[in-house]
């Protein structure tokens, strides 16, 4: 009569879960060439992204811009007459796994700087590595701002240079009633948080929030409860895999455009591929780069990337940024005349360079860039177009400072 | 009030989604045994069947690939059964681990031959639209989801291969000494077992993302069906499948995405307590 399976079924049921929990990718890693730590005619860089698991969908586009980048720079030279040699790490979508692979290229490999992360849960789980060891890290993704590590060089845009742009566009088209969704994890919630500050201070109402988990895909629920609210946009602030199903249910639900707009900021180029054009079209997004920016340094940029990688790879922001970041390293140790950490933190400062999304300015103070904001609208064809930018790059301000409605934020 | 209405088609439509995803596994986990952990990565293979499939077929690439995406799947399981799983029947643990290896192994062999961006797979133009809250391509799932029920309820009961099926199932060492190959039906089992993962594979392109990683976001909801049904068991399977699917939605509905998750899973541990062989239980003489 007893079968003893079912014993091993409830086992492994909950195993997998445990399993899933930990983002159930693989871990294949691709280790760099064994070059001498530093010295000799080469200049050892990390690049630590999740090649496996649910974030490898973004971040592995990030690490080939990455790799595009110092293979330009090599090709003029290298830096201070050196070689740049990249040690590529896979982060695993899994947030311990990156603070001991930045350890590992830090302590081990002897990196002189690492570009890294995308996850705001990454980046807080490499922090503490680098601070202690007194390392660099080149952070490539748009964040919740609030941060600001003497370690950490953020090229991606902070809130002042991306949320608050997306609201203030919406909020001059009128757009009264908010709802909020968002992965659940620090960069939604955060990010929620300033939105609500802004709706408050400005007479916009926010009917709901809801988060789900990373890599969540039923979204029938949630797409009935922002139908039920009855909002004038959404702000959408999921990542990874969770926004192909989140608009592939919205747009089955007969929820369009035109009616309900969504404002994403973790939406690129990328991403619309993955969630299909159909589905996506009309919906708005905030970044400071499309692939459209129309100036000379991205017409080379799309060009180079696609004779890399294939003619039907696109370019995002995160992508330009982790381009930039690399360029902008290399600039900082030209100008300082050695790899020497804090001898490139004191000569970043005030680094401009002509970039494929404008003019970017390293802030010395708070390590943050200045960057122009872009909101810009889904085409059917994939593309994104430019409907408002901000004229000029926007000072960074991780600390909102300058906005009196964040005051109570923390 | 009409949302709290609304939930109740939701929740049977989770349910659908649940049922056809667990539906191979309640073949090869709950009949055989075995703990099949790429089950998830047959899905998967299924989904890339759809996509590989728009080449030709344009947007009907989900309906030609139904059968496709079946051989295609079931191909993989028996596959992995002749080469790897017959050597550790009755060893679940290492079976476990043995079948996480290659899911894990799957999951890198889609990211080399597809990327690891997610694809794209059209849906029909006539699945976009809807009826009230449900969406054609809702009641698309669940139609495959009863008429795959149907089918294998039709195969079990109907056929002469189900009934030795169900008879190894029931007595293995009886039903071999009464003259079936069983290994043959093994065989068998694994192939109908991944082929249904193959068919949830490219009913799910239409409302989920479609990358390497798909298998993961639905291999744990695939066990808790087929445990709380009871191993094996069609009819537990289905219950299961439509009360999770609600517990899912109202849980969801109340509170929020997270905490539905874990709601559904004190409730599925709770229930193991009181009934530890699941909603339906197999009767027979011996089992293993």
């Amino acid at each position: 009569m007893r079968n003893p399976a079912w014993r091993v079924g409830a086992a492994a049921a909950v195993l997998l879960t445990g399993l899933a929990a930990c983002g159930g990718g693989s871990s294949a890693t691709e280790g760099g060439s064994a070059a001498a730590g530093g010295g000799g005619d080469t200049i050892k860089v990390g690049l630590l992204h999740s090649l496996s698991g649910t974030m490898a969908i973004s971040e592995v586009t990030v690490r080939d811009s990455e790799l595009l980048a110092i293979e330009e720079i090599n090709k003029a030279g290298g830096v201070l007459g050196k070689q740049l040699v990249p040690v590529v790490e896979d982060g695993a979508s899994d947030w311990p796994t990156f603070a001991e692979k930045a350890t590992k290229l830090i302590a081990q490999d002897k990196v002189a700087t690492v570009f890294g992360g995308w996850t705001s849960a990454s980046r807080k789980a490499m922090l503490p590595v680098f601070e202690k060891r007194k390392a660099l890290l080149w952070y490539p993704v748009q964040y919740e701002g609030l941060e600001s590590s003497p370690y950490i060089f953020y090229t991606g845009a902070t809130t002042n240079q991306q949320i608050v742009p997306g609201l203030d566009y919406l909020k001059e088209k009128g757009k009264k009633k908010l709802f909020l969704v968002g992965s659940d994890y620090v960069f939604p919630r955060t990010a929620n948080k300033i939105i609500k500050a802004y709706a408050a201070a400005n007479g916009m109402e926010v009917l709901g929030e809801e988060y789900t988990p990373l890599g969540h895909t039923e979204y029938s629920t949630l797409v009935n409860k922002v139908v039920q609210a009855k909002p004038d946009a959404v702000f959408n602030t999921l990542n990874g895999d969770s926004n192909v199903a989140f608009f592939k249910q919205l747009k089955s639900a007969g929820v369009g455009a035109d009616t309900m707009p969504v404002m994403s900021v973790s939406v690129a180029e990328e991403e619309v591929k993955g969630i299909g054009v159909d589905n996506i079209a009309g919906h708005l997004v905030a970044w400071n780069y499309y692939q459209t920016t129309d100036n000379p340094a991205n017409a080379k940029f799309v060009e180079a990337f696609k004779a890399k990688y294939g003619k039907d790879r696109v370019t995002s922001d995160p992508m330009e940024a982790g381009y930039n970041s690399v360029y902008l390293w290399a600039e900082a140790v030209k100008k300082a005349g050695s790899t020497e950490v804090e001898a490139v933190k004191k000569a970043a400062g005030g680094i401009a360079l002509e970039r494929p999304e404008g003019t970017v300015t390293i802030d010395g103070e708070n390590q943050h860039m200045y960057k122009t904001a872009r909101i810009g609208v889904i085409e059917p064809d994939g593309q994104i177009k430019e409907v408002w930018n901000s004229g000029k790059p926007i000072k960074p301000d991780p600390y909102l400072k300058t906005y009196p409605w964040a005051g109570g934020l923390t | 009030m009409e949302a709290v209405v609304n939930q109740l088609p939701i929740g049977l439509s989770i349910g659908a989604v649940l049922l056809l995803i667990a539906l191979g596994l309640t073949f090869t986990f709950g009949q055989m045994g075995v703990i099949n952990m790429a089950h998830g990565e047959f899905i998967m293979a299924g989904a890339y069947t759809a996509y590989l499939l728009q080449g030709w077929a344009g947007r009907q690439a989900v309906l030609v690939a139904l059968p496709v995406a079946f051989a295609v799947a079931g191909i993989m399981g028996l596959i992995l059964e002749r080469l790897a799983i017959r050597h550790f029947y009755g060893r679940p643990l290492d079976t476990l681990l043995l079948t996480w290896g290659v899911s894990l192994v799957l999951q890198q062999l889609a990211r080399d031959l597809f990327g690891a961006p997610n694809v794209q797979v059209q849906a029909p133009t006539w699945l976009q639209g809807g009826m009230g809250i449900l969406p054609y391509n809702r009641l698309f799932i669940f139609a495959l989801a009863v008429g795959s029920v149907v089918a294998i309820w039709g195969y079990m009961n109907r056929t002469s291969q189900g009934r030795r099926m169900q008879a190894v199932m029931q007595n293995r060492q009886l039903a071999a000494v009464s003259g079936i190959n069983t290994g043959r039906v093994d065989q068998r089992t694994f192939f109908i077992g991944s082929g249904l993962a193959g068919i949830a594979g490219v009913a799910l392109t239409l409302i989920g993302p479609v990358g390497p990683a798909l298998g993961t976001y639905y291999i744990v909801d695939a066990f808790l069906v087929v445990v709380a049904g009871g191993l094996g068991r069609l009819g537990g399977a289905v219950i299961a499948a439509a009360a999770l699917g609600l517990l899912n939605s109202y849980a969801e509905f109340w509170t929020n995405a997270s905490l539905a998750k874990v709601i559904v899973l004190v409730v599925i541990i709770g229930f193991l307590q009181v009934r530890p062989q699941g909603l339906f239980v197999l009767r027979a003489r011996a089992l293993t």
